[in-house]
C-alpha cells in the first residue's frame, strides 16, 4: 500500500534521514520505533508532505506521491494525526470533527455519529471547546478528526505522548479497532512495548536509518530493541 | 495603616491613573525649545485650558479630573461585573457559554439592520454642517471600508498586515492612471470615467494582493508583519520617486469626479460630499454583506482553522497558502475601493497620504473594534474616527492634532488591559482570549497564526 524507497531528508546541511526504506501493507498496523532523534518524526513529516525528501521515492497504491503537498494528502486517503494532537483549541469538539471532513465533498453527519460511537466521551463533550479537553480526550478528538476524512491509511505520531497509562491502553485498543474496521495504520511511537503488542510489524530506526525490522512479536523479545532505547550500540 | 492602603488595589489604580494623567498632560503641553529645554515641562503645569467647556483652569486639573472619572468608571464597570469579566474569571463557564445562542432571532436582527440602514441613509439630512458631511465621507466611511478590509486579513485569517495602506494607495493611483490623471499614459489611451475605474481599481488592488501574497504568505507571524511593512514602504517610496509614472511627491491634482452616463440616465458627482456619501454607503453595505457571508462559509472556516493551527489545518486538507492569499486579495478589494473614493472625491493624490502611520491607524480601528467581529470593527471605526475628527476640528481642552497617535496608542494600551478582545468581541476571539487568560492555549499563537 505505502512504500518508501531510499528516502533522504535534509534540513539544510544536516541529513536527518539517510536512505530510509519500508513499506506498509493493506490491513496492517505497522509501528516505527526508535529513540529521540532517530528520525521517526522526520519520517512522518515526510509522509505527510510537510518536508519533501531530497532523494528517494514514496508510492501509495502504486502512485508516486513523493512531491505531493501536505494539504493534498487527505484527498489521497492518507490522514495524519500530528504530534502533540494539534486540535483546534477554540472550536468545539463537534466543529473539530466537522473540520476533519473539510477535504472531501458530501455529507458528514453519519461520520460524526460514527466517531461518537467509537469515542463516546466525545459525544458527552461535543459542545465543549477542544482546548478545554483533557490530553486523552484531545488525542481521541485528533484521531476522530483524522478519521472524518475516511482515510485508507492513518498516520499516528506519538499517540501516547504525555498521557496516563490507562488512557494509553484505551487509545491503543481503539487503534486496533480502527484497523479491524478496515483502515491501515502506521504508528510512530516511543512507547515500544505498547506499540509492539498492538502492531503486526515493526521497524526500528537509529540515526536516520532503519536499523532492523521484524514481526512485532519477535521484536518484543528482541534485546536489540532494548539496546536502541538505552543508547547501547547494536552488534 | 498607610502601608496597607498603599498596597491596596485601589491605591495602585489611583496611582497608575494619576501617573498616566501627568504623562499625558506633559506630552500634550507646550513644547520646549533648545534655549529653554525645560520650558515645555514647566509650562505644562501652569498652562490654562477650559475645564470641559465650563470654566478655565490649570490644564493639569483637567487631566486629573479625567483620570479620576476614568478610574471611577472602571470601578463601576467592575462592580457591575459584565458577563465578559465573569467569563474570564470562571473558565468553567466557557463551556456553557459556548452552548448559549450567540445570534439573536432573525426578525429582530433584520429589524435592527433596517433601522441602522435608515439612520445611515437619513444621516446627511440631519448632519447639515458642511464640515461634518465632508468628514462623514473622508474620515468615517472610507475608514470603515478600510477597517472592514483589514479585518478580513487580521481578524479572520489571523495575518498581521502592517502595510495595508499599500492597497489603498494602489486603488487610488490605479484610478488616477485609468482616468489619465498621471504622467503615465492611460491604458490604450482611453481616459475612463472614475466610476468605471471602480472595478478596474478593485481588480488591480486584488491582483497586487495576490502578487504580494504568493511569495510572502509562506511566512508566519512576525516575519509576515515585517514583510508587509516593507511592502507598504516600497509602494510609498515608489510613488514618491517615480516622477515620470506617478507624478512623484506632488502627485496628481486632476482626478475627475465620478460621472455616470448610460443611455438616458445621467448623473454627475460634483463637489458636494453627500452623493459620495451615498455611493460609499452602498459599497460599505455591499462589503458588509459579502464579508459576513464569507465569515460563515467554507472559506471562513478555513481561515479560522488556519488561524488556530496551521499544521492541523494542512493535515485536514486545507491549503493554507491558497486561503491566506484569498484573504489578502479580498481585504485588498475594499481598500482598493476606498482608494477610488478618495481619489475621485478629493481630485488629489499624494504619496504623503499613504504612510505607515495610516496602516497603523487602520489596525488600531480593527483592534479597538474587535478583531474578527464585523459589527465591532464598524462600531470601532465609527467611534474612533468621529471622536478624532471632532477633536481635530474643535480642539477641545488643548488638543493638538500631532498628538492624535499618542491618544490612539493610549486607547490601545487601555483596550489591551481592560478589553483585549475589543469593543464588541467576535464570539470566537472572545473565547480565545478568555481561554488564554485561564491558561488554556496561547493568545499569541492565535494573534499571529504562529505556532511553536
Amino acid at each position: 500500500m505505502l512504500k518508501v524507497d531510499d528516502a533522504v531528508v535534509r534540513y539544510g546541511a544536516i541529513t536527518a534521514l539517510h536512505g530510509v526504506s519500508f513499506e506498509v501493507n493493506e490491513g496492517e498496523i505497522v509501528t516505527l520505533l526508535g529513540a529521540n532523534g532517530a528520525g521517526k518524526s522526520t519520517t512522518l513529516r515526510m509522509l505527510s508532505g510537510l518536508h519533501a525528501p531530497t532523494e528517494g521515492r514514496i508510492t501509495f497504491n502504486g502512485e508516486d506521491i513523493t512531491r505531493v503537498k501536505a494539504h493534498s494528502f487527505s484527498k489521497l486517503g492518507i490522514s495524519h494525526v500530528p504530534e502533540g494532537r494539534r486540535i483546534f483549541p477554540q472550536m468545539t469538539v463537534e466543529e473539530n470533527l466537522e473540520m476533519g471532513a473539510f477535504g472531501r465533498r458530501g455529507s458528514y453527519s453519519d461520520d460524526i455519529d460514527r466517531m461518537y460511537g467509537i469515542f463516546p466521551i466525545l459525544k458527552e463533550r461535543r459542545k465543549q471547546l477542544g482546548g478545554n479537553l483533557s490530553g486523552g480526550e484531545q488525542q481521541m478528538l485528533a484521531i476522530g478528526r483524522a478519521l472524518m476524512a475516511r482515510p485508507t491509511l492513518l498516520l499516528l505520531d506519538e499517540p501516547s505522548m504525555g498521557l496516563a497509562p490507562m488512557i494509553v491502553d484505551t487509545i491503543f485498543r481503539i487503534i486496533g479497532e480502527i484497523r479491524d474496521s478496515g483502515t491501515t495504520v502506521l504508528v510512530v511511537e516511543q512507547n515500544a512495548a505498547q506499540a509492539l503488542r498492538l502492531a503486526d510489524r515493526g521497524y526500528v530506526m537509529e540515526n536516520g536509518v532503519i536499523a532492523f525490522s521484524d514481526e512485532a512479536e519477535n521484536l518484543l523479545h528482541d534485546p536489540r530493541v532494548r539496546a536502541v532505547y538505552l543508547g547501547e550500540s547494536i552488534d | 495603616m498607610i502601608k496597607q492602603w498603599l498596597g491596596s488595589p485601589l491605591a495602585r489604580r489611583v496611582g497608575t491613573t494619576t501617573a498616566l494623567a501627568v504623562l499625558l498632560m506633559v506630552m500634550t503641553g507646550p513644547s520646549g525649545s533648545t534655549s529653554q529645554p525645560t520650558a515645555g515641562f514647566v509650562q505644562s503645569f501652569s498652562e490654562r485650558s477650559s475645564f470641559f467647556g465650563l470654566f478655565v483652569t490649570q490644564r493639569w486639573l483637567v487631566w486629573a479630573a479625567l483620570a479620576l472619572i476614568v478610574s471611577a468608571l472602571i470601578r463601576v464597570a467592575k462592580w457591575l461585573k459584565s458577563d465578559y469579566a465573569e467569563m474570564v474569571a470562571i473558565p468553567g463557564r466557557l463551556a456553557r457559554s459556548a452552548q448559549a445562542p450567540f445570534q439573536t432571532k432573525k426578525p429582530v436582527r433584520f429589524g435592527t439592520y433596517g433601522v441602522l440602514m435608515i439612520v445611515a441613509i437619513l444621516l446627511p439630512v440631519f448632519v447639515t454642517d458642511g464640515f461634518w458631511q465632508q468628514s462623514l465621507v473622508e474620515q468615517v466611511a472610507i475608514f470603515v471600508l478600510l477597517a472592514l478590509g483589514l479585518n478580513v486579513v487580521v481578524g479572520f485569517a489571523g495575518l498581521l498586515d502592517l502595510g495595508f495602506v499599500a492597497f489603498y494607495a494602489i486603488g487610488a493611483y490605479a484610478t488616477a492612471w485609468v482616468t489619465g490623471a498621471l504622467p503615465a499614459a492611460a491604458p490604450f489611451g482611453v481616459h475612463l470615467d472614475p466610476f468605471w475605474a471602480i472595478p478596474i481599481a478593485i481588480a488591480i488592488a486584488m491582483a497586487s494582493g495576490v502578487l504580494l501574497g504568493i511569495p510572502t504568505l509562506r511566512l508566519r507571524g512576525d516575519y509576515l508583519a515585517i514583510v508587509t511593512l516593507g511592502f507598504g514602504e516600497i509602494v510609498t517610496i515608489f510613488l514618491n520617486n517615480e516622477y515620470g509614472i506617478t507624478g512623484g511627491s506632488t502627485g496628481s491634482h486632476q482626478v475627475p469626479h465620478f460621472t455616470f452616463h448610460v443611455g438616458p440616465i445621467k448623473y454627475a458627482w460634483g463637489l458636494g460630499p453627500v452623493p459620495y456619501y451615498y455611493l460609499t454607503l452602498g459599497f460599505v453595505v455591499l462589503f458588509l454583506i459579502i464579508f459576513s457571508r464569507l465569515e460563515h462559509s467554507r472559506v471562513g472556516r478555513s481561515w479560522t482553522a488556519i488561524r488556530e493551527d496551521e499544521v492541523a489545518a494542512e493535515s485536514i486538507g486545507i491549503n493554507p497558502l491558497k486561503y491566506k492569499v484569498m484573504a489578502f486579495a479580498i481585504g485588498a478589494a475594499s481598500a482598493g475601493f476606498a482608494g477610488v473614493m478618495t481619489a475621485a472625491q478629493t481630485n488629489f493624490l499624494s504619496p504623503q497620504t499613504f504612510l505607515l502611520s495610516f496602516s497603523i491607524n487602520i489596525l488600531v480601528l480593527v483592534i479597538f473594534g474587535g478583531m474578527g467581529s464585523i459589527i465591532g470593527v464598524v462600531c470601532g471605526a465609527l467611534l474612533v474616527q468621529v471622536v478624532s475628527t471632532w477633536m481635530d476640528h474643535y480642539t477641545p481642552f488643548g488638543f493638538q492634532s500631532q498628538d492624535l497617535y499618542m491618544y490612539l496608542g493610549a486607547i490601545l494600551v487601555a483596550m489591551m488591559i481592560f478589553r483585549p478582545a475589543g469593543l464588541i468581541p467576535a464570539r470566537r476571539r472572545k473565547r480565545e482570549i478568555a481561554m488564554s487568560e485561564a491558561g488554556e492555549g496561547h493568545m499569541d499563537e492565535m494573534l499571529t497564526g504562529d505556532t511553536p
